[in-house]
């Protein structure tokens, strides 16, 4: 099954585009930022011990086409002067590589919610951010803490990353409640997720999950066909229209599940939905060409469909955004030179540069200030502070994708991630779920 | 000079065996094995993450007892059975016409080449191709629209089950025109027109003589396009828009939540039942007799 974002979202449509010869002239630009930025001293701490041997390293990072980026791993290379092979696999995909062929992977880009079927098999290798990695105490707390800037609780509906996020040291079979000195994964990118509308084709404000369920929009719907992700997208929408009051949305009892599963079935009947859409690509052209006018959606799915001139919006809602975040792993295998080299990896990640690349995707990096050193003050206003642009807004490969004078969708990062309502997970029930789900395809 | 002896001497049948051997090894190692093990882990055991040695029959139990197992077969039967019902009329109706009613046969290889030039392209395309057809703002609609033949657009044409046949006729017919064509092409002439002679009209003579012998073809193509569509996952979920589901698709589910043995499982029955269509076929037409009849 494709699972979520099995796309290939930031280099094809920018390929498309571009073409190579643009990409490798912001290679270039960005190396020189970069540059600028290490002899600022921003970048620092790379030991010398091993700076010969290092050099014969190479590191495996296998993530999803979203965040294993190959202007990613090249601009690591340079920088560490070692090599990093990026390689992209679909979620089933890698949980299986992880699962069955762990040494042919050295650093695991997942989702927090793969985590439940690491940890028993001590497939990964706790990361010691006490000592050797460096920017811990920088991170966003929503991922140290469980909590925003002024302390209130975020949302544990689903995998909060918190929840699994800290062992109490190697050798741990299950996850430590509250902080620690050795973490399960280092957060990178993550985002919140809310429906996708044609403004052009609906002639008011939407507001509420319950619209995807709205007969106004009979044979226009759409919902994604990830079992997990898209019972997380119906409950959303089965909650605030009143049916059900959820438990807890990433944690459904089967009779949850089963009553979800009973008011879909019945709205697939009636017409409700015009597809359950698999893949990115999927989504956009279901949007960009009028079969659907609200539906489940990623955020370069939006832009996607806008950069063809067709009005999209991902709208903030009042119940609040479904949230994903993904981390890095360290294998169980590494150690020695290696294992050195990882930590090395894990450091530069944090360091500016690939946070602000992924953040001119419409994703965020959970250290914020050095994405803000790396990128332009008005870049940042624009993807973080919710400000309307300045100049006009540019892709991470120099494409133009917003003209100055317009405003995120759902505003600064504290409006977007400070109201998330339940994160992406794995259900206990999961087994029953994806039975009951095919009930639902097949109805 | 005497000729030289054989060093070795072997039976001729255990030289047949040692000429069909290659292929033998490459099918036990490439398909008998792999099949096996499959049909082992089909009795694992699982708890979500891992897969536990055992035998046991829960994962049968849990296919059989399943209320959406019954819907699947059928519905995919269904889809097949309907397939294949169109793809035998319209791959018939071309190999008739290109056997016997083009005349010379640089004129049927090179219309037989024209059938097969779709198929110079992916699958993939050739299906996806017809979404933005089909779609409600698709060519299709808009050139009813445009002719006043109706006046909203049709929405069952894309995202249902019509779009799935359209899309599985378009690619499988091909699939039963080869082996139709190829088993009428060696129809003798002579028995055509004998019985023109003796009087037969050209629907007896389809009747009885080109059907029959066409039957090796017929059988052929139906196990294909059978087989096909019974596992198919990919274009039903595309052309559905998932809003049908298949034995595959459901299969691909369980190994994408990594319950691989009751995806092992579902293997295993889905195996059987294609198996046993394939042997009804087989137990209609003797396709070996038939083949060295000729």
């Amino acid at each position: 099954m494709l699972k979520k974002k099995t796309f290939k979202v930031p280099s094809t449509h920018a390929d498309t585009r571009v073409g190579i010869g643009g990409r490798r002239r912001f290679l270039k630009r960005a190396a020189a930022v970069t540059g600028v930025a290490a002899g600022a001293g921003l970048i620092d701490g790379f030991p010398l011990v091993w700076a010969q041997n290092i050099k014969n390293v190479t590191l495996v990072h296998v993530g999803g086409s979203y965040s294993a980026i190959i202007d990613i791993a090249k601009q690591a290379s340079a920088d560490l002067g070692f090599k990093i092979e990026m390689q992209t696999a679909p979620h089933d995909a890698l949980k299986s590589r992880l699962l069955t062929q762990p040494n042919s992977i050295d650093i695991a880009d997942i989702e927090y919610f793969f985590q439940y079927y690491l940890i028993k098999k001590g497939t990964l290798q706790p990361i010691d951010i006490d000592k050797r990695f460096k920017f811990w105490d920088k991170i966003v707390p929503i991922f140290t803490k469980g909590q925003y800037k002024d302390g209130r609780a975020v949302s544990a509906q689903g995998t909060l990353p918190y929840k699994v996020q800290y062992v109490a040291g190697p050798g741990a079979k299950e996850f430590h409640n509250g902080p620690t000195k050795w973490a399960t994964g280092v957060p990178t990118v993550y985002n919140a997720d809310t429906l996708g509308i044609r403004p052009d084709l609906i002639k008011h404000p939407i507001d509420r999950w319950s619209d995807l369920l709205n007969p106004e929009f009979k044979g226009k719907s759409a919902i994604v066909s990830v079992p997990s992700i898209g019972i997380m997208d119906a409950a959303m929408a089965i909650e605030s229209r009143g049916d059900i009051k959820y438990g807890d949305k990433g944690d459904m009892t089967k009779a949850e599940i089963d009553k979800t599963i009973e008011i879909l079935i019945a709205a697939k009947k009636a017409g409700q939905f015009r597809a359950f859409w698999k893949t990115f690509d999927e989504s956009v052209n279901l949007m960009a060409s009028g079969e659907t006018v609200i539906q489940s959606m990623w955020s370069p799915a939006v832009t996607a469909v806008r950069s063809r001139g067709i009005a999209c919006y991902y709208a903030p809602l009042k119940e609040g955004y479904r949230a994903w975040a993904s981390c890095l792993g360290l294998m169980g295998h590494l150690k020695g030179i290696k294992l050195d080299a990882a930590y090395e990896y894990l450091n530069w990640y944090m360091s500016g540069w690939q946070g602000a690349f992924i953040a001119k995707q419409g994703y965020y990096s959970s250290v914020l200030e050095t994405v803000q050193k790396t990128m332009s003050p008005d870049e940042w206003d624009y993807w973080f502070e919710g400000k309307p642009a300045k100049t006009d807004i540019k892709d991470p490969y120099g494409n133009v994708m917003e003209k100055a004078g317009k405003t995120r969708d759902g505003g600064s990062f504290w409006e977007r991630m400070g109201n998330v309502a339940c994160w992406n997970t794995l259900m206990k029930e999961d087994v029953y779920l994806v039975k009951r789900w095919n009930e639902f395809l097949s109805a | 000079m005497h000729p030289r002896r054989p060093i070795i001497k072997v039976s001729p049948n255990f030289a047949a065996f040692l000429q069909a051997s290659p292929l033998l090894v490459v099918l036990l190692a490439f398909f008998g094995i792999p099949l096996l093990m499959i049909i082992g882990v089909s009795f694992f055991d699982y708890d979500g993450t891992n897969m536990v040695p055992a035998f046991q029959w829960g994962n049968y139990v849990d296919l059989f007892e399943s209320r959406v197992t019954l819907s699947l077969y059928l519905k995919t039967v269904e889809m097949a059975l309907s397939v294949w019902a169109i793809t035998l009329v319209v791959g018939f109706t071309v190999s008739y016409f290109l056997a016997f009613h083009v005349r010379s046969i640089l004129w049927q290889m090179g219309l037989f080449l024209v059938c097969t030039v779709p198929f110079w392209t992916s699958n993939i395309i050739r299906m996806i191709s017809w979404i933005p057809f089909l779609g409600r703002n698709g060519i299709f609609n808009q050139a009813l629209m445009g002719l006043g033949v109706t006046r909203e657009p049709l929405e069952f044409l894309l995202f249902s089950d019509f779009a799935v046949i359209v899309a599985y006729v378009h690619l499988f017919t091909l699939f039963m025109i080869v082996p139709i064509f190829n088993s009428m092409a060696r129809i003798d002439r002579a028995v055509i027109e004998a019985a023109r002679d003796g009087g037969s009209g050209g629907w007896r003579i389809l009747w009885e003589i080109i059907v029959p012998l066409s039957k090796t073809g017929i059988a052929l193509g139906s196990i294909f396009v059978i087989a096909m569509v019974m596992g198919d996952f990919y274009v039903v979920n595309t052309m559905s828009g998932g809003h049908s589901s298949s034995v595959a698709l459901a299969m691909y589910n369980q190994i994408a939540a990594v319950q691989y043995p009751q995806a092992a499982a579902s293997a295993v029955v889905l195996l059987g039942i294609v198996t046993l269509m394939v042997a009804a076929i087989l137990r209609l037409v003797d396709v070996r007799r038939e083949l060295a009849g000729h």
